[in-house]
């Protein structure tokens, strides 16, 4: 049976900082325009996980006028602190001593998923469609091989791929000029910068993991507008990572932990990580006596300008981290993100009205100040594959002396996927048990996220070689899917004695882990029926 | 023959239900909301019999604040004419549900009122049975099948004991079990036909009707959290601990 389909001028895919700053920009640009998002989460908002302390920079470009607008960026930050983690032991850095990059004076401690709620309904009030609940899940194709447009998931399918009663046939969104904003490894994405070589000549993209959990603590504890963020302890040497703690209105703290995922062990587990980082005593003094009330995980880019993949295509743009604009050192992307969408709607109503060409996308990224900005920070990154220590003194001259102005540029050297080492070559690593209290177990977790997927759909997490993970990844790395997804959602079971990979795609927190640090490259995140996955609060 | 389905804005099945630190109640901040599950199969019900060519209008109603909407307009994308959203805020108890549902009735004449068999919210399982006194129709709670015939219904209750299958006289209310059926999603051409059916809003104080809670709520708290386990080496241990400690056997 043919598709539906429904012509737009502009169609984007994803609801976060750098979608929701396309659609509006778009729309102040030209309010004729008919633009459509879509959102793959239940509402918008619910599949957003960030940190986050905001630059306003875009957002005072965007819409000038915000503090007006009752929007939900409250609390400005009013006390920064930087620690070096030792065991028990903890050492302060003086704040005038960081980066200027790493001083967040003039920015503001926000729930992104409230951001980006209170954006989609100032793109509503502008006229821009709004669809959560439908992922894009295949991109069009026009016969000269532009991107045409996407197509929403056929909803009511079994596990067996037979249509339900309930079956529901996607529908085709055709768009003058399609933007991907999926965030970090968009699934279609992933597969724009493979068939249009979009990595040519660049270095291999870095990923990081980041997880975070809200806390409300007690009110003697608490210090709305405190910046915190550590590195050293519990990670070793050469793990490349570090954590925040961001004390946000109502008593609540915003908790979490980074960690590159180009780490080589394959035991380390950077749940049991952050699970342990929490019982170090200036993080404990902090949160006990609270109660944890969110959790959720979430793949971020690390890679900075030289894994930047080319940012046009036929008929198409990637904008934000479907691209790869976060800015590390600065541990930031939501107000490059939105830059990028903002540059990327100019680009586009050129396109429509003065046909010109696509490629000025990168032209015009290239002059704006996001692209100074990955430019002064393209060089921390890369020097923590020394290790912390000659990282930190690299960074130290990098950015404090030269300010980002040495004259070469450090490059990334593997894909993260290929970074581990042989499980019997690495030390096994003993994580404390969870005491329930300040650490919890992955099942308690995930039910913190309110994540659920309909239970009789195929497996969205997919295998080009199904025997691969008992035949090839256990033996050789101890299936270390088992450790580095957040959500539990692979096992291996043994069954009379047979090694069984189980893939628990209900869990699943659509971090794209997996897809990203699997040895082979053997699991591919594909989209779920829609609302599926987390439905996060104010992550 | 017209159908009203009410439905109702709750938080979503699979967030984690959070008390307030004071015990005011629960956190509703944030959270995602949703419509009540087994409204959903109310609206499927009545959309399919409509389909059947049984019925000739759906009408969906909400009582509730102005965020309620969103969940009539979800009952319009997967079928309903048009909505009601009778604004009203703070807890509304069923009996005010109820007596508003009865204006509402004698205004559009339905043959059939169709909800949920209870909210997933408060549980209470009351508007459906407290509405059919108000007008003294017949009703069916926990449908898991409804069959429309001339003048009646016939339908299969979900009881204790099995299932159980009467025979009721039009016009009646029916509260509907998640059994009765798999509700549809809403495709998008239809969410975006949706946006332009209309919904009547309503204030539910110019109803004249009394909406003022009747039940104080005192304290809301958290079921106390189970204790771990424990692993006994014996038999003999274990009937010793159910004796002693436990104090079961």
């Amino acid at each position: 049976m043919g598709r539906e389909s429904m012509e737009y001028d502009v169609v984007i895919i994803g609801g976060g900082p750098s979608g929701l700053a396309t659609a509006i920009r778009l729309k102040q640009l030209d309010s004729e325009l008919n633009v459509c998002l879509l959102e793959k989460a239940s509402e918008i908002g619910a599949h957003i996980l960030s940190g986050n302390v905001f630059e306003t920079r875009a957002l005072d470009e965007l819409l000038p006028n915000w503090k007006e607008l009752n929007s939900p960026i409250k609390t400005k930050v009013s006390k920064e602190k930087f620690l070096f983690l030792g065991k028990t032991k903890s050492l302060s850095w003086p704040t005038w001593l960081l980066p200027a990059v790493q001083q967040n004076h003039n920015n503001y401690i926000i729930s992104l998923a409230n951001l980006c709620r209170w954006l989609a309904e100032q793109a509503e009030a502008l006229g821009v469609e709004i669809f959560p609940g439908f992922p894009a899940s295949e991109i069009l194709y026009n016969d000269d091989g532009s991107v045409k447009g996407v197509a929403t998931q056929d909803m009511g399918i079994d596990k067996e791929g037979n249509q339900k009663d309930s079956f529901e046939p996607g529908i085709e969104l055709l768009g003058k000029v399609t933007v991907f904003a999926e965030g970090c490894r968009g699934h279609l994405g992933k597969q724009l910068i493979e068939k249009f070589n979009l990595s040519d000549g660049k270095d291999p993209q870095q990923y990081g993991i980041g997880f975070k959990e809200i806390w409300e603590v007690e009110e003697k504890n608490h210090e709305e507008g405190m910046v915190m963020h550590t590195a050293g302890w519990p990670l070793d040497n050469n793990t490349y990572g570090g954590s925040f703690m961001y004390h946000a209105e109502n008593k609540q703290v915003f908790l979490g932990y980074v960690i590159g995922l180009d780490y080589k062990n394959p035991h380390l587990s950077p749940f049991d990580e952050f699970q342990r980082f929490k019982t170090h005593p200036a993080i404990r003094k902090i949160i006990s006596g609270g109660k944890r009330i969110s959790y959720g995980a979430r793949a971020l880019i690390e890679g900075g300008i030289q894994s930047l993949p080319k940012m046009y295509m036929p008929g198409a743009l990637l904008v934000g981290c479907d691209a790869g604009t976060l800015n590390m050192p600065k541990i930031k992307g939501s107000h490059t993100a939105m830059k990028s969408g903002m540059i990327a709607a100019e680009t586009i109503i050129k396109y429509i009205k003065e046909n010109k060409d696509l490629s000025n996308y990168e032209e015009k990224f290239k002059n704006s100040w996001v692209y100074k900005e990955l430019h002064a920070a393209r060089n921390v990154k890369p020097s923590f594959s020394w290790g912390l220590i000659l990282g930190i003194i690299f960074t130290g001259i990098d950015q404090i002396l030269f300010k980002g102005k040495l004259p070469f540029t450090l490059k990334h050297k593997h894909a993260d996927h290929e970074t581990l080492k042989p499980a019997n070559e690495m030390p096994k690593i003993e994580y404390p048990k969870y005491d329930n209290v300040i650490t919890f177990d992955k099942t308690s977790s995930v039910y913190l996220t309110g994540t659920n997927h309909e239970d009789n759909q195929p497996v969205h997490l997919k295998l080009k070689d199904p025997n691969l993970p008992i035949s090839y990844t256990l033996e050789k790395f101890d299936e270390p899917a088992q450790r580095y997804c957040p959500a539990g959602v692979y096992e291996v079971q043994k069954e009379n004695n047979v090694n069984k990979f189980v893939i628990n795609s209900q869990n699943c927190i659509h971090c794209k882990t997996c897809d990203i640090k699997e040895p082979s490259q053997n699991i591919t995140w594909v989209t779920p029926e829609g609302s599926g996955g987390p439905k996060y609060g104010n992550m | 023959m017209k159908i009203l389905v009410a439905v109702k804005r709750v938080i979503d099945y699979n967030v984690q239900i959070r008390v307030k630190e004071d015990g005011s109640g629960i956190v509703t901040e944030n959270v995602k909301m949703s419509t009540n599950p087994p409204d959903d199969n109310a609206i499927e019900e009545a959309v399919k019999i409509k389909e059947a060519g049984k019925a000739t209008e759906v009408i969906a109603i909400t009582v509730g604040e102005e965020k309620s909407q969103e969940t009539v307009r979800k009952a319009l994308a997967v079928g309903a004419d048009r909505g009601i959203h009778v604004k009203a805020d703070g807890i509304i108890e069923p009996l005010a549900v109820s007596k508003i549902l009865q204006k509402i009735v004698e205004k559009e004449k339905p043959d059939l009122v169709f909800m949920g068999k209870q909210a997933i919210d408060d549980d209470c399982n009351q508007t459906g049975q407290m509405l059919s006194a108000l007008l003294d129709w017949p009703q069916a709670t926990f449908a898991s099948k409804i069959n429309v015939e001339e003048g009646k219904l016939k339908v299969t209750r979900e009881i204790d004991e099995g299932l159980e299958t009467i025979e009721i006289n039009t016009p009646a209310i029916v509260t509907c079990d998640l059994r009765l059926n798999e509700p549809r999603y809403a495709s998008l051409p239809n969410i975006m036909k949706a946006k332009k059916k209309p919904i009547e809003q309503l204030i539910a104080s110019d109803l004249g009707v009394d909406i003022n809670p009747r039940v104080q709520q005192i304290k809301v708290e958290e079921p106390p959290q189970r204790k771990a386990g424990i692993k006994v080496a014996s038999v003999a241990e274990l009937v010793q601990k159910l004796k002693n400690e436990a104090k079961v056997i």
